[in-house]
């Protein structure tokens, strides 16, 4: 195991310099494409297999194992899509890390393209960030300008275009497939799968789709070896993870960690403890369409295997901690709107029951529960969970099934006492106004 | 009735589709919507239409897309959009208070999404993906930074007033049609950025 203050994605990022073209190669930037463009392009895949990386927006599959999945010899064009539509709730790892160094992320793209033999590459980018999207076409101007990007690079004779695309305000675009039909032209609906992307993808050509974080984690396993890599976090969960720590701590912000450090040390030692120091209710560990966990759960490790054993997801490592005298109802109440308002309206038990299920939450807030309504929202979950088409649905019943298993308390004194218990109690979600919604 | 998109402007909007590949222009939906949306302030019918007439597909079609995404506005909208996220992160640090703050000060009633000046269109936002800095809010996309009710009254104040406020970080769009520019990718001519 590396020394625990290892970073590799923001390990630059006290220096401003690094923003820029002329910095970020002083830096020692654009080496690892170098060192990629000196292997063929089975090798570039067979170091990043071995690293062990895996995707770090949130399903965590193997990154080298993805690229491989591309077709050889095939007639049709490749595409590398790097996926910057970061709208996961409680995520913004993805723009800190272009906004502070973006030819990081632009080397990582380039990699990831050599190594499929693409000649262009697509970065969506999400509508809402309009700033780190100007950031990143003057990256792109530059790297051509420097001879990166284009007919050449490096002066290897390799071609290759990166294209900038901003989305337009829709979260299911984070969605690999959705994401695709979007940028294609169309409404950002899910596609079946299979076929998957790296078969036929965008333009029905293969296609690799990348997150931001796991695109800058390349370059530095292409110059320090995927021996390098594999040795930081966890046997299963190499590398470090940047977490996104928001909600009631004292120093919200973005911490990259090896893979495994607990909760706990991330929340006092980085982030400052909870706010005010009072103490912590409820934490989501990958944003929140992943089951809330408790303060039982803060020496969980934060890799892909420990929070699944804890019942729970990695997802984004999007932690939003939430305290004492927050409401729970409120909370889920808030996320599932998120979901019912952010559903394409494609599958039926998503569309209809996320609607459902947050006015029936509301009125609970609201004081006019009934007793049927938590094993109506237990039924309604049940009822959406894995019966829609794409895992937004799923994500949705995240929030409500692990509060109802966590916080059931909460709920029922919501019903008995006919008010929220949390109203009045200083500065929170319960000290919120009522949804203005109607209650039926 | 006279085009949305001047000559100049339908040579730009071939600039546009050429950034994809030959017989994929329609992936230049999304910016050639900002591109009239930067003209007229939103998207309007005959907006829809002319996107349709380059791209070659019917104004149904480009109305089903456009329709989808919360960023192409289709109905009346203030010259300001002011951006409010209440998602979880932001709420946890009072953004609900923030948002009514921002609907009063804007004098916007309940139902209604535009300022009677036509000045301001209040939105509430999911997630930004700027938690670190909650509440944060946007005023025609640009970031302002955990904002109190109080802050937000003066921003929308100055708005109001025919001023743009500084955002929190990078350089602040003159309004949401220049927005619009920026999002359709045109605004290689602003020189220096820090």
């Amino acid at each position: 195991m590396a020394e625990p203050g290892t970073r590799i994605v923001t390990a630059t990022w006290d220096d401003p310099e690094v923003f820029g073209f002329d910095g970020y190669r002083a830096a020692g930037g654009y080496e690892g494409l170098r060192a990629a463009l000196g292997m063929s392009a089975a090798e570039v895949i067979d170091v990043v297999k071995s690293s062990g990386l895996r995707g770090r927006g949130g399903a965590g599959f193997p990154t080298g194992v993805k690229w491989s999945f591309v077709p050889q010899d095939t007639e049709k064009p490749t595409y590398v899509v790097a996926n910057f539509d970061e709208s996961e709730p409680g995520t913004f790892n993805n723009r800190e890390i272009v906004e502070r160094e973006p030819h990081r992320f632009l080397e990582g793209v380039a990699i990831a393209a050599y190594a499929v033999q693409s000649h262009t590459a697509f970065v969506y980018c999400r509508g809402e960030f309009l700033w780190p999207g100007r950031i990143l076409g003057d990256a792109i101007a530059d790297a051509y300008a420097n001879g990166v990007l284009g007919d050449s690079v490096l002066g290897s004779g390799y071609r290759l275009d990166v294209v900038l695309h901003r989305g337009a305000g829709a979260y299911i675009c984070g969605e690999e497939t959705a994401l695709l039909s979007s940028l294609e032209g169309y409404r950002g609906q899910p596609r079946l799968r299979p076929p998957f992307p790296a078969v036929e993808g965008l333009y029905a050509s293969p296609t690799v789709i990348n997150n931001v974080e796991t695109l800058a984690n390349v370059p530095s396993i292409m110059t320090r070896g995927a021996e390098w890599f594999a040795a930081i976090g966890t046997e299963k969960s190499p590398g470090t993870k940047i977490f996104s720590v928001s909600g009631k701590v004292e120093r919200p912000g973005n911490y990259e960690l090896p893979m495994g450090t607990p909760l706990r040390t991330l929340l006092e030692e980085h982030a400052g403890g909870v706010l005010g120091g009072k103490r912590l209710k409820a934490w989501t560990p990958g944003g929140s369409s992943t089951p809330m966990l408790t303060d039982e759960h803060l020496d969980v490790g934060l890799d892909f295997e420990s929070v699944a054993a804890a019942g729970s997801l990695l997802g984004t490592g999007a932690i939003i901690v939430m305290d004492e005298t927050d409401c729970i109802v409120e909370a889920v109440r808030r996320l599932v709107a998120f979901y019912a308002h952010e559903s394409c309206g494609k599958c039926t038990p998503c569309r209809e029951g996320t609607w459902w299920v947050s006015r029936v939450l509301a009125r609970i807030e609201q004081g006019y529960g009934r007793a049927e309504d938590l094993p109506l929202l237990d039924e309604l979950g049940r009822n959406i969970l894995f019966k829609a088409f794409c895992a937004l649905a799923d994500g949705a019943v995240s929030p409500i099934q692990s509060s109802l298993a966590h916080f059931r308390d909460e709920y029922e004194r919501h019903v008995a006492e006919h008010r929220c218990p949390f109203t009045g109690g200083g500065p929170g979600l319960g000290s919120e106004p009522v949804p203005s919604e109607v209650v039926a | 009735m006279t085009d949305v998109l001047s000559p100049e402007l339908r040579a730009e909007a071939q600039a546009i589709t050429s950034r994809y590949p030959s017989g994929r222009e329609r992936s230049a939906i999304l910016p050639l919507l900002y591109l009239v949306q930067s003209v007229e302030g939103r998207v309007t019918q005959e907006g829809l239409r002319e996107v349709g007439q380059i791209l070659g597909i019917t104004t149904a079609e480009v109305e089903a897309v456009a329709s989808f995404y919360t960023m192409l506005r289709l109905r009346p909208t203030g010259a300001h959009v002011v951006s409010v996220c209440t998602n979880l992160s932001c709420a946890l640090r009072g953004a609900n208070d923030v948002l009514g703050a921002a609907l009063e000060a804007a004098e916007i009633t309940e139902g209604e999404e535009v300022s009677p000046d036509e000045r301001i269109t209040v939105h509430e936002e999911e997630c930004l993906g700027a938690c670190d800095a909650a509440p944060v809010i946007q005023i025609d996309f640009a970031n302002h930074d955990r904002v109190t009710p109080d802050r937000v009254r003066e921003l929308v104040a100055s708005l109001r007033a025919g001023e743009v406020p500084e955002p929190s970080k990078g350089e602040a769009p003159e309004d949401f049609r220049d927005a619009s520019r920026i999002l359709a990718g045109l605004d290689g001519d602003r020189g220096e950025r820090a």
